[in-house]
């Protein structure tokens, strides 16, 4: 079809104009159907001073849903704004409020990293749902100005032996996989966890990271008058419309879009298409405002634009390049077609801009241009459909102060605590006991070996991955001269936080520092991913409200500053939430990734000491333990971030200082599962013992073993490097106690007077579970 | 452009001085990923990495050519059916039949494209398991004398980075008794064979040896710390055979 034709079948639809609107105040429009509540509709009648064109409804209704505008969290939020201390602000180049955070890390050097989330659309769609989820965030931290150069995926899947579940972790581990590797970035880590919780509300959240110079730093804003404003990459289709609303909760009715999927199809060639040319963009400085496109489309990234800038935007939308000449200007505006970006490029870089779009063909049309109006004007063919100030899309749209309150059976919970439980009986005791409750731990759906999932996944391309999946953190060289990396971890329990959403938000972040700390990076910057149940229940709010000021509360404590983030809301089916899953993605730094630590120890470390950083309490509640027992209530095990500000020095210190040479952090499973994994990493056993530590802390084998105390790591230390290495933790204060020695002669994990495992055994029972289940 | 720029695809330089005075191409098309992965082991191994752009049609006097992996077009209709035509494959598969016989190695899609292009012959379908796998593999040196093998003792088992969708090596009967009774078999899958390949057969030679495709990644074992288990190096062997060749060297 011609541009002409296009352009006449488009002029069949009756074009609801501004005048049209200002002449017929009374036409009856699908606010409700189109996601908006009935006051939202009033607020938006009494901005524009009469009632909105067919065109701005969509616009308002996309970006005054929960998914764009952060309706129902933007109160609590702001804590991450507010508990900031001056130090914390030193190496934060850009805050919460761009498509992602960019943090110093020296030399010129900067690094951008985000996580978001994509559950619902994985739960209707998984293949595209989890490919979509990776393009986005991807497309997020191009737009800052960086290259991306690893993404991470933290998924919850619902039981291992749910039929469901299989459906579901096939297609969002092959989507992730099949859009992830053409784009050629490494998968260096995230989590897989099994709960029947996620059961119709799988959790797929995806975090990208990307690096730039400073001069590179690239904002969503269009300024300058005159300067022209294009559409570029992929054509926009039908597909993906109201993908915001139906995140938010607000699908469509059996009207027209609602025929239409509202799962974004993916096509990643397309995308690493579109990632050189942005970049050759960035090198050829040819933008001055650059925003993607996702979560509400061209709603999205005019409004935004037009708003962060300084004047205005005209833009005709005939000019949009469309796959569907059918699409109504409503459905043009909300379509979350994928792979296309928005720029803004003054008239003297016009011919360059084409040449590069040409140069990787890469279609583009120029859609209108920066005014000086201060208002978005959306024009089809000539005639206004849209003229509203940007602000009151991309800005202020409704707020709510949602009712909270700490659920009724809160306390009930917390006073269930697993050793008194029925569960909590006949607790492992004897040897043979407890080498059958570590092989069962090890098999266990949250703790086996994801393998299966992870080798769908390159974690090698680019030639920079120092460390990746199973180590505790993934690690990236940023700078080949120098040495110079990051770390990135992410790491939540829904249980603990389902428990006590205050303190289980702090010990996912305390996992995560942890974790970076452990690698040898020191952490820097936090970015999240708030996943709960609909804010319109109070017990869900409260939860919501309390995992925030707890979080916030933490990374102050920390020094870590909250640089952005994505809250996913409505994560339930009927009345039933999933647990409130708060993940946290840390982000560290490594001056030379030569020092950084592996989570296991190699045959040449026969002989080095291990050692256990760290108090062990009795602390089963919430635990693996408890939950292969099906139990769970009691209170998380206890928050202490000072601990884990010391235990993270000492690890970073002692990488750096070259005092250990493997280190592995003890989070869920607790030490059992940390030995089982360190021996199991490079297939190198150890003879360990628990006396020691059973003594100085009070606890029996079973505890030591399964109990989840926070703010510990095991460690391999080199003979040379004993005396040092305990000078500085006793230097510290932090208890440190010898469990034993590495022994490559040996193919087993011997616990000391209480049972030898071999490694073939637990290796087979660590790596069979997901096969089993997944083929 | 100065070493701490971020390299644009297709745009990288050899940050040190070429040891050998040898030039290697390195072909970018459009959704190629390991251009700068084999532009780099070009230069760990002492050549000067060429970036050569899929659509040009110059050589630029280069001595030798490397097709590096990725999903060129997406893999859209046949992995390797589009780039297959790109004036550039013209002029690289001319090099390759000329008397003059320019090393060519075409890795993973390179490979893929290597087969497109009739240089080497067979076919990729998809990994007999249907998934994308990555995982360390160990492979078997079946030939030691063409221009990318000569480093390596013959039968030699090496661990490179296997990471691919469409692995399955597959030709008929004909051809694949052909190809190991002329030892054109250039490396062979041990101990597992990871996508269902005929005969095990990872990686052959034509039977000129200068032009060699394989499906695992030798460029992602060549540097300590970032190659299998982030410690292997074997893939360089690859690399610094070409250079060998190029020299005129013998092992």
């Amino acid at each position: 079809m011609s541009a002409a034709e296009q352009t006449a079948e488009q002029k069949k639809f009756n074009m609801d104009t501004v005048a049209n609107a200002a002449a017929t105040p009374q036409t009856e429009l699908p606010w409700a159907e189109l996601g908006l509540k009935h006051n939202e509709f009033e607020e938006v009648v009494k901005v524009l001073g009469r009632r909105p064109t067919a065109a701005e409804l969509a616009m308002y209704s996309v970006m005054w849903s929960e998914h764009c505008s952060y309706k129902s969290s933007k109160n609590h939020l702001r804590q991450f704004g507010d508990k900031v201390t001056e130090e914390m602000k030193k190496d934060m180049l850009v805050g919460i409020g761009e498509n992602a955070g960019v943090t110093n890390l020296g030399d010129g050097w900067a690094v951008t990293f985000k996580i978001e989330s994509h559950n619902s659309p994985t739960m209707i769609e998984p293949y595209q749902g989890a490919a979509t989820g990776i393009g986005g965030i991807v497309r997020d931290i191009i737009s800052m100005g960086a290259r991306p150069v690893a993404v991470m995926d933290p998924l919850r899947f619902g039981a291992i032996d749910h039929p469901d579940t299989a459906r579901v972790i096939h297609g969002a581990v092959a989507g992730i996989g099949g859009y992830g590797n053409s784009l050629g970035l490494p998968n260096i880590g995230g989590e897989v966890v099994f709960d029947s919780v996620y059961q119709g509300n799988p959790l797929v959240n995806a975090l990208a990271v990307g690096i730039m110079r400073h001069e590179d730093i690239r904002l969503a804003n269009a300024s300058g008058l005159g300067n022209k404003v294009v559409l570029f990459g992929a054509r926009t289709g039908g597909d993906g419309i109201g993908g915001a609303s139906i995140l938010s909760s607000e699908s469509f009715d059996d009207t027209k879009p609602s025929k239409r999927p509202a799962v974004q199809v993916g096509d990643p060639f397309a995308e690493k298409v579109l990632i050189e040319c942005c970049l050759e963009l960035f090198k050829g400085s040819l933008v001055e405002g650059i925003q993607d496109l996702g979560a509400a489309g061209i709603s999205c990234a005019t409004s935004e634009l037009a708003s962060n800038g300084d004047g205005g935007m005209d833009i005709e939308l005939t000019s949009v390049l469309l796959r569907d000449p059918s699409l109504t200007p409503g459905e043009i505006l909300m379509s979350e077609s994928q792979e296309r970006m928005m720029a803004v490029v003054s008239p003297q870089n016009v011919a360059a801009f084409e040449a590069v779009m040409d140069k990787w063909a890469v279609e583009y049309s120029w859609l209108g241009e920066v005014t000086d109006t201060n208002r978005l004007v959306i024009k089809w063919d000539g005639e206004v459909i849209v003229d509203v100030d940007p602000r009151t899309v991309a800005h202020d749209g409704p707020v709510y102060d949602r009712p909270y309150a700490r659920p009724q059976w809160q306390d009930a919970l917390q006073a269930d605590t697993f050793k008194a439980s029925a569960a909590g009986q006949n607790l492992p005791a004897t040897g043979a006991e407890l080498r059958a409750a570590l092989v069962e731990l090890m098999a266990s759906p949250n703790m086996c070996s994801k393998d299966w999932v992870t080798n769908q996944y390159d974690r090698y391309v680019g030639g920079n991955t120092a460390l990746a999946t199973p180590d505790d953190a993934g690690v990236i060289r940023v700078d080949e001269e120098t040495g110079m990396g990051v770390a990135l971890a992410t790491d939540a329990n829904g249980r603990y936080t389902y428990l006590d959403p205050y303190h289980g938000a702090q010990l996912a972040l305390s996992e995560s520092y942890r974790n970076v700390a452990t690698s040898g990076a020191i952490p820097l910057a936090v970015s999240d991913c708030l996943n709960f149940g609909s804010p319109e229940d109070p017990d869900v709010m409260w939860q919501l409200a309390e995992a925030i000021r707890g979080l916030s509360d933490a990374c102050m404590e920390l020094g870590v500053p909250v640089t952005g983030g994505n809250v996913s809301l409505y994560n339930q089916t009927g009345t039933t939430a999933i647990h409130p899953t708060p993940v946290v993605a840390m982000l560290g730094k490594f001056d030379d990734i030569a020092r950084r630590t592996p989570s296991g120890w190699r045959a040449d470390a026969d002989g080095q000491a291990i050692y256990l950083l760290g108090t062990t309490f009795d602390e089963l509640d919430g635990s693996e333990f408890a939950n292969i027992r099906g139990h769970l209530g009691g209170m998380p095990p206890k928050v202490d971030l000072a601990a884990e500000k010391t235990l993270g020095a000492i690890l970073i210190n002692a990488s750096r200082d070259g005092m250990i040479d493997s280190a592995h952090d003890l989070s869920e499973g607790g030490l059992g599962a940390a030995l089982g994994e360190m021996a199991l990493r490079y297939g190198v056993g150890a003879r360990v013992a628990l006396d020691d530590l059973c003594e100085r802390d009070g606890v029996d084998a079973f505890t030591a073993l399964f109990s989840e105390s926070q703010a510990r790591a095991v460690v391999a230390v080199p003979r040379s490097e004993e005396v040092r290495f305990n000078d500085m933790a006793t230097a510290r204060q932090f208890p440190v106690v010898r469990l034993g020695v590495v022994d490559a002669a040996s193919t087993s994990l011997e616990v000391q007077g209480q049972f030898d495992l071999d490694l073939a055994e637990l290796r087979e029972a660590h790596e069979a579970t997901l096969p089993k289940y997944f083929g | 452009m100065s070493a701490t720029e971020l390299p644009l695809i297709g745009d990288y330089s050899t940050p040190v001085t070429a040891l050998s005075g040898a030039r290697i191409g390195v072909v970018t098309f459009p959704g190629t990923l390991d251009d700068r992965d084999a532009a780099r082991a070009v230069g760990l191994a002492g050549a000067e990495a060429v970036s050569l752009w899929h659509a040009d049609s110059d050589l630029a006097d280069v001595d030798a050519v490397v097709i590096p992996g990725g999903f060129s077009y997406g893999d859209y209709l046949r992995a390797g059916a589009i780039s297959r035509f790109a004036p550039m494959m013209d002029k690289i598969i001319d090099a390759a039949n000329s008397d003059a016989k320019l090393p060519v190695l075409g890795i993973c899609n390179g490979f893929q494209i290597l087969t497109e292009s009739h240089l080497l012959p067979g076919s990729m379908i998809k990994n007999d398991h249907l998934k994308f796998l990555c995982r360390d593999q160990v492979l078997r040196v079946d030939n030691n004398s063409t221009a990318w093998t000569n480093q390596y003792a013959q039968g030699e088992e090496i661990t490179v980075v296997l990471k691919n969708q469409d692995g399955q090596y597959v030709a008929d009967e004909k051809t694949l008794d052909a190809l190991e009774a002329e030892g054109r078999v250039a490396f062979s899958y041990v101990g597992w064979n990871p996508n269902g390949s005929r005969r095990n057969i990872a990686g052959i030679t034509n039977a000129a040896g200068n032009v060699v495709g394989l499906m695992p990644h030798p460029e992602h074992a060549v540097e300590a710390g970032f190659g299998p288990d982030h410690t292997g190096t074997d893939g360089l062997g690859v690399f610094a055979s070409v250079l060998t060749h190029l020299v005129g060297g013998q092992k």
